[in-house]
């Protein structure tokens, strides 16, 4: 496992995710659109793999901010005229962590059901919000005619999504490197020790509940920023970025990955939303049957998720080589 | 030059092969899934139908195929990525369907980007067709419902009370009936939106029975939501309280009457179309439809505007002999008259390129066992969109 006390060099594995994203690129110019939304969904998976995996804590509201940054980049762009992509992700981002750090220096004094109730109501609060404001997020009708400027006055957001998947691609391995960094600090060892025993934490001096505001304020800035993307790829914002079935999405994502490990974000929404494309093109009608048997199988038999599975493989299959030797010794 | 002449009529060969082997791909989306995921059947339903009943007017060699996508719901993020895929991916030359507005709204300006027609077979709220030039609408606007529903409305009350689901459509129903009934010297007592996704309809009828007006005005969007209100309608009592039920036709969809049971009776709409109407154009469609699917299976006005939305396509294709070219479509479309339509004779306006059709009264009564919308009187046989024409004057 990843931590504070392992080699924090980049292990060649490590580069097999980018490397996939490249060949993908080149190898499926259809999909890109779809891509590009993964992308999306990996850096979302990935600020809740921060909390949630690593902090522990337990969130159903983390669309809130995700949502926030997709209204924030939207509104910017479809009614004030700021079409800069990278001033519209800015604003999200500082949108996004003035929320995260004050609602988080609130609810982060509380612990479990109460936490998880109250990450449920500020989703819904800002969910309610976004449907009354309807002069400045088109309702439930939606944000359409969202203006995105050219990257660097270059690349044009194309229908095929080729610019979509560069940009966030590019988006992603920075808030990866980011994350990665952070869990190999002391400051993410300090997280996995609040995880396992807060008293004790507190007992060697930790200042505990400033750490937890502050990873809180960190993973919703990144939330925010994944947002913003989702606005810019789709240039239109609908209120399924708020409220608990988005936040309930990207837990199950997360699970089917494997919750607290860094590759857990990567391969979750990969396998959901691939899953879920397929089937919805197969069966347009029961589509949602295949996924509810997908979470079946894997709560069922892969408690650790996709990547724990693949970890007790792995073990298993060492354990019967070594044994392979020591009986031929 | 003999090799020459095999080489021409090799050639030859080839194109006639090319052109005998033309499909039209129609990238199809509406709900199965989600709020009213019921209705996305019965809009696949009528084009599986109609192409099957009219495949033989093709031009030689041409087939449909018909690619379907569900869109959850009103969901506009899943909707605008579908129509990009569909486009990109699967190439289709043209979309259809979409039940919801906030949908239509999100695949517009992908129908623009792309050039690629769509012809809207439900959504209603008038803007829609404004949004791209590539849109043509065969199904209604809410105002060519609600407008004509207040007017006669002024007449026969004098207080109002409207309830609407709170997006677009609902806006517009809301908006359409207050004006006419105002104009026709009514008064709106009350107006309150309910969110679109609402499960609970007790306190919003409590509201309206304590504000006792004559009648009140609901928009839902059709189904089963609007069962449940109904329910409620009856179970506060208002319809003893004598308040009037009337709405657009929306809220008495012909394949939910019977879920709905004597509560809907004598409740006033005005729509479109009834699966009830004698005209035999509609006959003809009732009988194949129940033929096709089953007795007990009924077509509703989604059916209706899918059916009228697959002549259109049809009519596309036959003009240009399989080739299409989206301008030359948007083209046909705006010239386009349908007089064989279950609902009377229909056709495009080509200024907006929105429908124009007749508008009927209707009640709801006990035909032979069952429940129908029963057309009472036309309010019109040509009705523009009003919003439409009002925006003109301005």
């Amino acid at each position: 496992m990843s931590g504070y006390t392992s080699d924090p060099r980049i292990r060649p594995q490590e580069l097999l995710p980018w490397i996939i994203a490249i060949a993908a690129f080149f190898l499926l110019p259809e999909y890109l659109s779809l891509g590009a939304r993964v992308l999306v969904y990996i850096l979302f998976a990935l600020s809740l793999d921060l909390i949630l995996g690593y902090a522990g804590i337990i969130t159903l509201g983390h669309s809130a901010f995700f949502g926030l940054g997709a209204y924030t980049a939207g509104i910017l762009g479809a009614k004030y005229g700021v079409t800069d992509p990278f001033l519209q992700l800015l604003a999200a981002a500082l949108a996004a962590a003035l929320l995260g750090i004050s609602t988080g220096a609130v609810i982060l004094r509380t612990k479990a059901l109460t936490l998880l109730m109250l990450t449920l109501a500020i989703t819904s609060i800002v969910l309610e919000i976004a449907n009354k404001a309807s002069s400045l997020t088109g309702g439930a009708d939606g944000l359409s005619g969202v203006q995105v400027a050219p990257i660097l006055g270059l690349f044009k957001f194309d229908l095929f999504g080729r610019t979509a998947f560069i940009y966030c691609l590019v988006a992603l391995f920075l808030g990866w490197l980011l994350i990665r960094r952070l869990l190999y600090s002391p400051f993410g060892a300090m997280l996995t020790g609040i995880r396992e025993n807060t008293a004790r934490m507190h007992a060697v001096g930790a200042p505990v509940y400033w750490r937890l505001v502050l990873v809180y304020t960190l993973s919703a800035t990144m939330a925010g920023v994944a947002g913003a993307l989702l606005t810019q790829v789709n240039q239109f914002v609908g209120l399924n970025v708020l409220g608990l079935e988005p936040s309930g999405d990207l837990l199950v994502m997360l699970i089917l990955g494997g919750v607290g490990r860094l590759y857990g974000a990567f391969v979750g929404p990969v396998v959901y939303l691939i899953a879920q494309d397929y089937l919805a093109k197969q069966y347009p009608e029961y589509w949602y049957f295949g996924i509810g048997v997908l979470l079946v199988v894997v709560v069922l038999f892969a408690r650790g998720g996709i990547l724990g599975l693949v970890d007790q493989w792995w073990q298993a299959l060492s354990r019967r080589s070594s044994s392979a030797r020591a009986s031929a010794r | 030059m003999r090799t020459i002449k095999i080489a021409l009529a090799a050639a030859l060969a080839l194109s006639a092969f090319a052109a005998a082997a033309q499909t039209i791909k129609i990238g199809f989306i509406t709900s199965y899934s989600g709020l009213n995921g019921n209705l996305g059947p019965y809009m696949e339903r009528a084009v599986r139908l109609y192409i099957k009943e009219h495949q033989k007017e093709l031009p030689p060699g041409v087939k449909i195929e018909l690619i379907t996508r569900d869109d959850t719901g009103p969901n506009p993020d899943k909707a605008r990525q579908l129509a990009q895929e569909l486009v990109v991916r699967d190439k289709v030359n043209l979309l259809a369907g979409v039940v919801f507005t906030p949908n239509a709204l999100a695949i517009a300006p992908i129908a623009t980007e792309a050039k690629v027609p769509f012809v809207i077979m439900n959504a209603g709220t008038a803007v829609i067709t404004t949004r791209s030039p590539y849109i043509v609408r065969t199904s209604f606007t809410l105002w060519q419902s609600s407008y004509p529903l207040g007017e006669w409305a002024a007449k026969k009350f004098k207080t109002a009370y409207t309830l609407v689901s709170d997006f677009g459509p609902g806006h517009d129903s809301e908006e359409a009936f207050g004006k006419a009934f105002t104009a026709g010297g009514g008064k709106i007592v009350g107006a309150v939106r309910a969110p679109l996704q609402n499960p609970d309809w007790a306190a919003y009828m409590q509201r309206v029975k304590d504000a006792k007006p004559d009648c009140l005005m609901v928009f839902i969007p059709a189904g089963k939501t609007a069962t449940a209100v109904m329910k409620n309608f009856a179970d506060l009592g208002l319809k003893d309280a004598g308040i009037k039920l009337i709405g657009p036709g929306d809220i008495t969809t012909d394949e939910e009457l019977p879920n709905m049971g004597e509560v809907a009776l004598g409740v006033i709409t005005v729509h479109h179309y009834s699966a009830a109407a004698t005209r035999p154009a509609n006959k003809q469609f009732v009988a194949d439809w129940k033929k096709e699917f089953g007795q007990n299976e009924t077509p509703n006005f989604l059916s209706v505007g899918s059916w009228d939305g697959t002549a259109l396509i049809f009519e596309m294709i036959k003009q240009q002999k399989g080739k299409l070219d989206a301008e030359r479509s948007i083209e046909i479309a705006k010239q386009w008259r349908f007089d064989n339509s279950p609902r009377g004779p229909i056709s495009i306006d080509p200024e907006t390129r929105d429908i124009i059709q007749p508008e009927y009264l209707r009640e709801v009564k006990k035909e032979g066992g069952h429940l129908a919308n029963v057309e009472i009187e036309t309010l019109g046989t040509a009705v523009k969109d009003p919003w439409k024409e009002l925006q003109k004057k301005k």
